[in-house]
């Protein structure tokens, strides 16, 4: 049986180039607005899975995304980096999940890849910053989860240990498999493309994306079967709808408020008493700090 | 209504975490706004008088589970004492601090519980809320605020169905204060030898090595950096006074790291750490261009120079004209005296 490792990982909007269309009326994401990249953390967690593979010869290394169809541009990226396959997870039903209906959808995906071995995605995205899906994906397939990995130390078919990072200092920890794994970005970077790897999965493709292309790629998937990235439906991962999407997802966003900064002239204050009072009470209300 | 619950974290010294007693003192005045009790949950082992402690921080009820296997803190555990508690007891608000524990602790428990869960609240308070959709008026929710997007946007988070509300909130964003010396409640002893089974232990510790924590300017939102205007060693003390109530991090330009006012991991700057902090207080810098490609990203700055034509302040959102030793005792003063 080949040792089996799923990676979870988002694309993102660049959160350091936000315009003004970047939030829609309803108070979400407007991702079309923005540039995408593959999430930071989700490049550490790849490259454990890869150097684990280094190392495994019959490891491999599965990429599992939900997202809408331009999300399969970071399965391509990892294909160009080492991983042998990916799954895009795509329907309109899962617009709008918070973390709960993400973790619940993406463990059913995982299910659906089962057995495997080990499940590694970042410790968290940029865009929430919230570090939850990883533990909530493992509590949903009732496995442990090792957060905070910087290093893993020893791997065989049962067991993992881990070298966590904290806050103040690190663990040691050993757990069974199959386990969750979320990476700190204190672990080494994923290593670049390899050009090899980069002829051979550029044509890549998810059926959706078939479909957009004017070239004819019938024949050229004929021959080599592995150029096509499944895409997955709320109907393929026999999802409840009651837990997706919206629905699915406890929380609501009942306002944002934009603090998009524009550089004006410099204010000059004094070192006065008044003056200084006056700025901390705009940092604070502004919510810069505090 | 039911009751405010704070997961109190015990700390290496058996203790509890200064950011559960924040997090207490912030559950009191959202339970008198709710008029409610306010329950805190201690897991752990041995851990130091955890009554004479937290009682006066206005706790009604310790639910206090103590056991051996409990500490040190691994997930599983304490996620599977926890659920129980909460079948049972069915709070109506939870706070965890948004620390390594909370952070891994809270989603899984709101994942089992199938509840809404907001990480890192800066603000939190009771609202109501109108859903047009359904037309359905919802009474004392709680508004769990918090900066997203990579601070781009400040959201204000409700879980109007679901129970419990759940949040998780730094260290320093609350303030600690003693509710009332006098207070007492009355302690629940859970016994969780009857609640963990064999598969909560499928993680072990093996060894823990506690450290100072490293220096991370790059991952600060906040940055206070000083120059070689700081002047001395001792001065740039200031800048750490204020860092460490601002929840900030200490940044250098490379005239100062020079000079040995400060190690070397904290320069900023092209030949240093890039920064892109929401907020870089920049101390006696004069805003060479290699320092300046390192911060100028930084969402606002503010200037403190001597110099009012110092480069720097071509850049800055603020610029306060004056010694370095004469306004960060004042900004630190009025912080106090303005925020929660």
């Amino acid at each position: 049986m080949r040792f089996r490792i799923i990676v979870l990982a988002k694309q993102v909007p660049d959160t350091r180039n936000v315009g003004k269309d970047a939030m829609k009326a309803d108070g979400t994401v407007n991702r079309a607005a923005l540039p995408a990249i593959f999430n930071p953390e989700d490049l550490h967690a790849l490259e454990q899975a890869l150097s684990i593979k280094d190392k495994i010869p019959y490891a491999e290394v599965i990429l599992l995304t939900m997202g809408p169809t331009r999300a399969a541009e970071i399965i391509r990226e990892a294909m160009y980096r080492g991983a042998d396959r990916g799954f895009l997870i795509t329907d309109r039903k899962f617009a709008g999940s918070d973390t709960l209906a993400t973790s619940y959808a993406l463990s059913l995906a995982v299910k659906k890849l089962a057995p495997y071995h080990l499940v590694i995605s970042g410790r968290q995205a940029i865009d929430g910053d919230t570090a939850q899906v990883g533990p909530q994906t493992a509590e949903k397939l009732g496995i442990p989860q090792i957060t905070y990995a910087e290093e893993i130390l020893s791997l065989d078919a049962k067991k993992i240990i881990v070298k966590r990072r904290l806050e103040r200092g690190v663990e040691v920890v050993n757990s069974t498999l199959p386990a969750l794994i979320t990476v700190h970005s204190s672990a080494p970077p994923c290593r670049q493309r390899i050009g090899k790897l980069l002829m051979k999965y550029k044509h890549a493709r998810t059926v959706t994306e078939l479909q957009n292309e004017t070239k004819d790629y019938t024949e050229l998937y004929n021959e080599r079967p592995y150029l096509l990235i499944e895409e997955w439906s709320a109907d393929d991962l026999n999802a409840d709808a009651q837990n997706l999407g919206l629905s699915g997802s406890p929380t609501k966003v009942k306002k944002i408020e934009n603090v998009v900064f524009q550089h004006k002239e410099s204010k000059i204050l004094s070192n006065s008493d008044k003056d200084i009072e006056k700025l901390m009470q705009t940092l604070i209300s502004s919510h810069i700090i505090g | 209504m039911n009751n405010i619950f704070v997961y109190c974290e015990v700390t290496e010294e058996r203790s509890i975490a200064d950011v559960s007693l924040e997090l207490l003192s912030k559950g009191r005045k959202l339970a008198d706004d709710l008029k409610v009790k306010l329950e805190a949950v201690v897991i752990g082992h041995k851990v130091i008088k955890p009554e004479a402690l937290l009682y006066p921080f206005g706790v009604d009820v310790i639910h206090y589970a103590d056991d051996e296997k409990l500490f040190p803190y691994t997930t599983l555990p304490h996620t599977s004492v926890i659920i129980e508690l909460f079948k049972k007891e069915k709070p109506e608000i939870v706070l965890f601090g948004a620390t390594s524990i909370g952070r891994d602790l809270a989603p899984r428990v709101a994942s089992a519980l199938r509840c809404g869960l907001t990480a890192d609240c800066t603000s939190l308070e009771i609202g109501d809320h109108f859903e047009n959709k359904t037309q359905t008026e919802y009474r004392n929710l709680l508004y769990q605020i918090r900066p997203a997007f990579g601070g781009n946007i400040i959201a204000t988070i409700i879980n109007p169905e679901t129970r419990p509300q759940m949040a998780t909130v730094r260290e320093g964003v609350m303030k600690k204060e003693v509710y009332s010396v006098k207070y007492k409640g009355k302690l629940n002893k859970i016994d969780a030898r009857s609640i963990l089974k064999d598969e909560d232990f499928a993680v072990t510790i093996i060894e823990r090595h506690l450290e100072k924590s490293r220096i991370d300017i790059k991952n600060a939102q906040v940055v206070i950096a000083g120059g070689y205007g700081v002047g001395s060693k001792e001065n740039f003390q200031l800048l750490f006074d204020l860092a460490e109530i601002l929840g900030a991090q200490v940044g250098a330009s490379r005239a100062a790291v020079d000079a040995g006012f400060v190690e070397h991991e904290r320069q900023v700057g092209q030949t240093g750490v890039t920064v892109r902090p929401k907020l870089y207080i920049a101390c006696g810098i004069s805003g060479a261009v290699q320092h300046r490609a390192g911060m100028d990203q930084s969402a606002q700055i503010i200037s403190i120079n001597t110099d009012i034509n110092a480069p720097i302040n071509q850049i800055a959102d603020y610029t306060i004209t004056g010694n370095v030793a004469d306004v960060i005792p004042k900004m630190i003063k009025y912080y106090r005296k303005n925020s929660k």
